[in-house]
């Protein structure tokens, strides 16, 4: 399973088949979203398929994440969201009520961020062959702005933006499953990021190098592909990372590293220098953005390395995981 | 010439092989062979040292014994041998030979080597042109790894290389009769490196470098000192203020500081220097030997260690001056001396200057400092003592980089990427080990690069290209990653544990099979689990798992280890079946989120399952001694062991169940109704020294037993005792004791660490005795 659990593992797996099987260039670049031209217009082009378990947690439900998953993998890549289908796998007896529920918060949230549901599908399969319910999303959306945004876009001097607080989604889910005896008061950060990221690109128009929202792998793992993509190092300021203390509560409680814990609603941002402040203002002025901080910044040295100074001045290597979290530890 | 006998004359060819270059071979063979009046030559080559000596049988055959038995004390043979040629007609007199061109260029670099005697009586002597130089050496002693850049081992492959020697010096360097004769750190006040106080803003203190530094300690100054391998921090021992300074200021909360004695008398008031411990303390490595304190007494007030020096431990870890600058320092103060790593909390120890100056100005008050660079970073050893030899616990300077000689040949050259923690590598070649200087833990950017850029120094070093590379399984070590990351190279994946039985096999020259007990923190498992509690039956090309402690969930994973109180929470469960009472005190102490813990483990959310024994033993700390949370790596079973009352005999059941069908195991071993004992025992009142040393004569049976067991069924009568858990002296001599009681024979660590420092060599003799199977 290690596969799934979005670092390395899950990394080296598209690589191996699915690269492999597709090659083409509109794929090569494994953003989030692939860029195609179609007559004179440029437009992005994503999909996804969420499978989380609880259906309902706090705070959203596997229809808005699916919305909000779609719309912020097209924002980020700098296209304005416009039509998205939606594919539903349901095993025999999920309740009716359930799929009201889902499909409602799924308008709603597609209302919120202005985007249209304008094609659908459904299938059945038998009990036990799925897990109550999972929904595929793709989406559409224009490239009608100049920028170019890419993870390999990222030079020294850069700044390291996160909008908000992470990892309350991830945290959120682990607790919803209610194994555990936490309660904790949070909710998923699920959002569309579509409006922040407008406001962000009208405040700094080229200053931005990239966006990526962190969702599985959490921050550690996308600052990982920047690093990469770009040769370049990313120091990040531990104490400078927002962490609500309901977060680092529960993550330490697990064990885990906020660092590493998906949100749905949070994007890590590289900006150029110069244009650092700008983008904060611009972020924190937005409702989705008021707790934005900067984190980092870029330098040459070590390529492809991603730096924590600790809070007492120590340099610890934020790697991508290869698989599921283990001690290392003798 | 024949001292007036008539005799025949005879002529030896001798070849010496071994660490016989640059330590003073050449002039150690001249001087003999002149006070012998024999007649020859002597000389270097890529092998080692060639001799020829003629002469009267009986002085020909005391050179031969003196050559065996008095060699120069920084060489180690390795092998020598003696061929009979025919004599000439005599009166040729003795020579050193020119060495053939690039015939040093194998020459093996030795470690540093402490500072000896008679440079320490030239230093002493107001009459000498040394008289007070904090860098005199010779041949026989100083700086060598630490400053070595490239190979030749030459003056301009050093770090000495700025430094051209003056007419006086060279006269030494080039006379054969001379104990400086090719010594290429040779120097003295008027051409060598410079000794400076200076300020945090890196300003020169007036007034003589040394006495000032005391003046300095003395006020309870922190003090950044330059040493061998990097630099360090120093405060008076006996001063509570200036040492619970350096603490703080450090942020080292717990762990024990080290001491360096002015000499072994001072040495032999702190704590219980017995034969062998004298051996090492004023040895050429001069580790840091962790010895038994004394009662302090109160009418030597020079003697006395500040509480905070290492709180509440029975233990201290000693040491005596090592370099010249030691030695002056040390006789200015005449008092101990707290000397520990230039470094804040985790990070490596800081060795170039500027950035020590940058690191180090929140410590340190004033840096006694100097201009002769460090080259490789070295951190002091550590040993132990266990029967009369050491048992190293972190083998860098002074050990590294000697070469271990392997029972059985490498194939093809290894490098071994070693393990996350405590990392090493190891380099291998013919029948050569070369174990890295201690290179810290990989997760620090530092030390990563201290670690990348050491290998590719010890490959120039030893002139060695791997063409096996040999790494832990865990896939998130550093020094995994690294490993795969080698292109064009044979890659070898070595189980945690295999190399620790390993290591200590090759540690002790042997080759298995035998039945290697592995107990530590944690490693990689073949089965994706994380193992630590092992019996394994191995040789060194493989094993099979026999035996082990039955595994149980982490909670929180890493986090169970560092709050070994979750560690007691799953073990409890499971002991007490899920009725844990709420007026233990571990609980209590954490009742807020002890519920969240158990419940984390009963899920198994976050809980890596394991069979590890350390972490049994932070399980029984926790209950024990209260020790819920860690501030360094094994405090929680170091704070049982010293709990123990060493005099109580008794012992607890640990049962051996059943090995799991369709596994190799013969037997689990259940550790849950040891921690039940445990319980049991301290709610009937037993006293926690009597409840700590019962669990560790009870885990010591269990080693027993569990050996036992396994020769019944056919397992060799040799065990082989490694990992961290086996640092830990009670349990090392109470399994030992029990072991050979029972008939078997106990192979036990000398020369590389039980933990994973030694871990490394084990990867190395692993891949070298596949590669020799593979033909
Ligand atoms: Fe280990
Ligand atoms: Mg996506
Ligand atoms: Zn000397
Ligand atoms: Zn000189």
């Amino acid at each position: 399973m290690a596969h799934g659990s979005g670092g390395k593992a899950t990394q080296t797996l598209i690589e191996a088949v699915f690269l492999d099987a597709f090659r083409n260039p509109a794929l090569e670049p494994l953003e989030d979203s692939a860029v195609v031209e179609v007559g004179t217009e440029r437009l992005a082009l994503t999909t996804d398929s969420y499978v989380v378990s609880p259906i309902f947690f706090p705070g959203g439900d596997i229809g808005d994440l699916a919305v909000n998953g779609t719309v912020n993998d097209l924002s980020v890549s700098g296209a304005r969201p416009l039509y998205l289908s939606a594919g539903f796998v349901l095993e025999e007896g999920f309740p009716v009520a359930d799929l009201r529920r889902v499909t409602a918060s799924m308008a709603r949230a597609a209302a919120t961020a202005g985007v249209g549901v304008v094609t659908g599908d459904t299938k059945v399969v038998q009990r036990g062959k799925a897990d109550g319910c999972y929904v595929t999303t793709a989406g559409v959306g224009l490239l009608d702005r100049p920028a170019r945004l890419g993870v390999a876009h990222a030079r020294p001097g850069d700044t390291v933006i996160v909008s908000g607080p992470i990892g309350e989604h991830g945290v959120t889910i682990m607790l919803a499953r209610g194994e555990l005896d936490i309660e904790a008061d949070l909710i998923s950060d699920t959002a569309p990021l579509n409006g922040l990221v407008a406001t962000l690109l009208d405040a700094c128009p080229g200053g931005v190098r990239c966006m990526r929202d962190a969702t599985r792998g959490g921050v550690a793992t996308i600052l990982n592909e920047i690093a990469r993509a770009s040769g370049v190092a990313v120091v990040v300021d531990e104490d400078a990372v927002p962490v609500r203390p309901a977060v680092r509560g529960a993550c330490e409680l697990l064990g885990i590293d906020p660092l590493y814990v998906a949100c749905e609603g949070r994007m890590v941002v590289v900006v150029d220098g110069p244009s650092a402040g700008a983008a904060l203002d611009a972020l924190r002025g937005h409702p989705l953005g008021g707790e934005a901080e900067i984190v980092g910044r870029v330098r040459d040295d070590p390529p492809g390395l991603v730096l924590l100074r600790t809070t007492f001045g120590g340099t610890r290597i934020v790697d991508m995981l290869v698989g599921d979290p283990l001690p290392r530890i003798c | 010439r024949d001292n007036g006998q008539v005799s025949r004359r005879v002529r030896a060819a001798i070849r010496v092989e071994g660490i016989v270059q640059g330590v003073g071979f050449r002039p150690f063979v001249y001087g003999l062979a002149i006070e012998l009046g024999l007649d020859g030559l002597v000389g270097n080559d890529e092998r080692g040292v060639f001799i020829e000596v003629e002469g009267g049988r009986a002085p020909v055959g005391e050179f031969l014994a003196a050559l065996r038995g008095h060699p120069p004390p920084l060489a180690v043979i390795e092998r020598i041998s003696v061929e009979r040629v025919r004599a000439g007609p005599g009166g040729t007199g003795f020579v050193i030979v020119r060495s053939a061109v690039g015939g040093d260029r194998r020459a093996l670099v030795s470690p540093d080597v402490a500072t000896c005697v008679d440079c320490l009586r030239e230093m002493a002597d107001p009459a000498d042109r040394r008289y007070g130089y904090a860098f005199t050496n010779c041949v026989n002693c100083g700086p060598r790894f630490t400053i070595v850049r490239d190979v030749p081992y030459d003056r301009p492959n050093t770090t000495m290389a700025g430094f051209a020697m003056c007419a006086d010096c060279a006269r030494e360097y080039h006379d054969p009769a001379d104990r400086r004769f090719h010594a290429q750190p040779v120097c003295c006040p008027a051409c060598g490196p410079r000794l400076r106080l200076v300020d945090r803003e890196g300003r020169t203190i007036a007034g003589d470098p040394v006495a000032e530094a005391v003046r300095w300690l003395r006020r309870d100054a922190v003090l950044a000192v330059k040493g061998l391998g990097g630099y360090h921090l120093a405060a008076v021992a006996a001063r509570e203020p200036a040492v619970a300074a350096l603490r703080s200021r450090k942020h080292r909360e717990d762990k024990p500081f080290a001491v360096m004695a002015p000499d072994l008398a001072a040495a032999r008031r702190l704590c219980a220097v017995d034969e062998t411990a004298e051996r090492l303390l004023t040895g050429p490595a001069r580790p840091i030997v962790l010895l038994r304190r004394l009662p302090e007494p109160p009418e030597l007030p020079g003697a006395a260690i500040a509480p905070s020096v290492a709180p509440g431990n029975p233990w201290l870890g000693l040491m005596l001056p090592y370099t010249p600058l030691h030695h002056l320092l040390l006789r200015e103060l005449a008092c101990p001396l707290v000397l520990t790593s230039g470094n804040v909390s985790d990070e490596p120890i800081a060795y170039v200057d500027e950035e020590a100056m940058e690191r180090l100005a929140g410590i340190a008050d004033v840096f006694l400092t100097h201009d002769r660079p460090i080259h490789v970073r070295a951190d002091d050893s550590v040993v132990r003592t266990f029967r009369g030899r050491e048992l190293p616990v972190r083998r860098s300077r002074g050990y590294a980089p000697q070469p271990m000689a392997l029972a059985a040949g490498v194939p093809r050259p290894v490098l071994a990427c070693g393990a996350e923690l405590k990392n090493t590598f190891c380099l291998a070649k013919g029948r050569r080990a070369f174990v890295s200087h201690h290179i810290g833990d990989l997760e620090n950017y530092e030390t990563l690069r201290a670690y990348t850029q050491g290998i590719e120094h010890f490959r120039r070093l030893f002139d060695l290209v791997p063409e096996v590379v040999a790494h832990d399984l865990h896939p998130e070590y550093l020094s995994t990653k690294y490993a795969l990351e080698r292109e064009g190279v044979d890659l070898v994946g070595v189980q945690h544990h295999h190399a620790h039985v390993a290591s200590c096999l090759a540690d002790n020259g042997e080759c298995g099979p035998v039945i290697g007990v592995a107990f530590d923190g944690l490693g990689y498992g073949l089965d994706g689990t994380l193992w630590g509690g092992e019996f394994l039956i191995a040789d060194l090309a493989r094993f099979e798992r026999a035996g082990y402690l039955e595994p149980l969930p982490m909670p929180g994973g890493a986090a169970a280890i560092r709050e070994p109180w979750r560690m007691a929470a799953a073990y409890l469960d499971l002991a007490l079946g899920g009725c844990v009472p709420d007026d233990m005190d571990v609980v209590r102490r954490n009742a807020d989120r002890w519920p969240a813990v158990v419940a984390l483990a009963r899920a198994g959310v976050g809980s890596p399952r394991t069979s590890s024994m350390g972490r049994l033993f932070d399980a029984v700390a926790a209950i024990t001694c209260g020790r819920d949370v860690i501030t360094y790596e094994g405090q929680a079973a170091v704070e049982l062991e010293r709990r123990a009352d060493p005099a109580e005999p008794g012992a607890y059941e640990c049962p051996l169940l059943a090995g799991a069908p369709a596994t190799t195991a013969l037997f689990t071993a259940a550790g849950p109704e040891l921690v039940a004992a445990v319980v049991d025992d301290l709610g009937a009142g037993t006293p926690a020294e009597v409840v700590a040393a019962r669990f560790h004569n009870a885990v010591a049976r269990l080693v027993a037993d569990g050996c036992a067991r396994l020769r019944d069924a056919g397992a060799p009568s040799t065990v082989a005792l490694s990992g961290g858990v086996f640092q830990n002296m009670l349990l090392l001599e109470r399994a030992t004791d029990l072991l050979e009681a029972d008939g078997f024979r106990v192979l036990t660590h000398r020369r590389v660490p039980p933990n994973d420092g030694g871990v490394s060599l084990g990867q190395a003799a692993v891949a070298a005795a596949l590669d020799r199977e593979r033909g």
